[in-house]
């Protein structure tokens, strides 16, 4: 299936902003989080077609899926 | 009113200098201090600020920023908690952070900090770890509260003490070249939703630091989101986040729609 992956802030560093990707069916986010190379602790928001979702939720064909690190600094 | 009138009138009536400030602003007198001020707020909103008293939770990276916005606007009372002493790894950010304070508790530099930019403003430190149980008295007469807060667990506790109270919130947190704004009126739960995912303390800061234009960034967003909920002017940034990236430059307004 092909999914949207858009890329936030330092998710984008040395990968992409927005790829059309061929992904297997019934995937979760924590698995393109995976695949991408991205460790889980550092995802913070997480949007599938601008929807709140979270890294068990499973993906769809043409789904968009958005990637905001966490960020807690001050 | 230049300040050397408001200095002689506190000395010759024996009053406090912030007394002086609202009773020259409630007679629409404008201290020359605000002058600059003056075109995009009415005396009456330079005294509706006075009047008004603004919590900053941290007193570190944003929240020494949000401080000395906050004082140099004549906000008449400010809250600032921290429980941490100045390191010298603050200094390369940090805005009440000196060599002279290297050691000494970063309320103490807010208070010398607003002592000498602006001293009609009353500023109480409160050298304490914010948590559940001291946060309900700390907030008690704020009008709003400022995040400047390092800890996930921290913010979401601030988060649900706002909400108890009533009181509105506006958010920031950074990291890197990177960081975000959002602004909370009670019964709206955005903090909760941006640190959704249970068991957080940390973001990507721990991988990425702090430099020190990310913190002025988004200190200043904040304190702007502030002084509109104050006044009720402009849009507020409401049910939405704003991400501030300053690598690739790009700055994304994102809804946060009910799930």
């Amino acid at each position: 299936m092909r999914i949207t992956v858009r890329l936030f802030a330092n998710f984008r560093m040395d990968r992409f902003k927005e790829e059309i990707r061929e992904y297997p069916p019934t995937l979760t986010v924590g698995e393109i989080v995976s695949e991408l190379g991205i460790p889980e602790p550092e995802v913070g928001i997480i949007f599938i077609n601008g929807r709140n979702a979270s890294l068990e939720t499973s993906l769809g064909e043409g789904d968009t899926l958005s990637l905001f690190p966490l960020v807690g600094g001050g | 009113m230049p300040y050397s009138a408001q200095a002689e009138a506190a000395d010759r009536y024996d009053l406090p200098l912030s007394a002086i400030e609202e009773l020259s602003l409630t007679s629409g007198i404008l201290p020359v201090r605000y002058k600059k001020n003056q075109k995009i707020f009415s005396i009456r909103q330079q005294l509706t600020l006075f009047k008004s008293t603004v919590a900053v939770i941290g007193c570190g990276g944003l929240g020494g920023y949000i401080i000395e916005e906050l004082a140099r606007l004549g906000i008449g009372r400010i809250i600032a908690i921290d429980p941490d002493v100045f390191e010298e790894h603050n200094l390369n950010r940090q805005i009440l952070c000196t060599h002279e304070l290297l050691g000494e508790k970063k309320v103490t530099g807010a208070v010398q900090r607003v002592a000498k930019i602006n001293p009609a403003v009353r500023l109480q430190p409160i050298s304490e770890e914010f948590n559940s149980n001291n946060g309900p008295e700390i907030l008690d007469g704020a009008d709003i509260a400022a995040d400047a807060l390092d800890s996930i667990p921290a913010r979401l506790q601030l988060a649900g003490i706002c909400e108890q109270l009533g009181i509105p919130l506006v958010h920031g947190a950074i990291a890197g070249w990177f960081g975000h704004v959002a602004s909370q009126l009670p019964g709206e739960k955005t903090v909760q939703k941006i640190y959704a995912r249970e068991g957080a303390e940390k973001g990507i800061e721990t991988s990425m630091g702090n430099p020190s234009f990310t913190p002025a960034v988004i200190a200043s967003i904040e304190v702007a989101e502030i002084v509109k909920i104050l006044l009720g002017v402009g849009t507020p940034l409401r049910n939405s986040y704003l991400t501030v990236d300053l690598y690739h430059l790009e700055i994304n307004k994102i809804p946060l729609k009910e799930d």
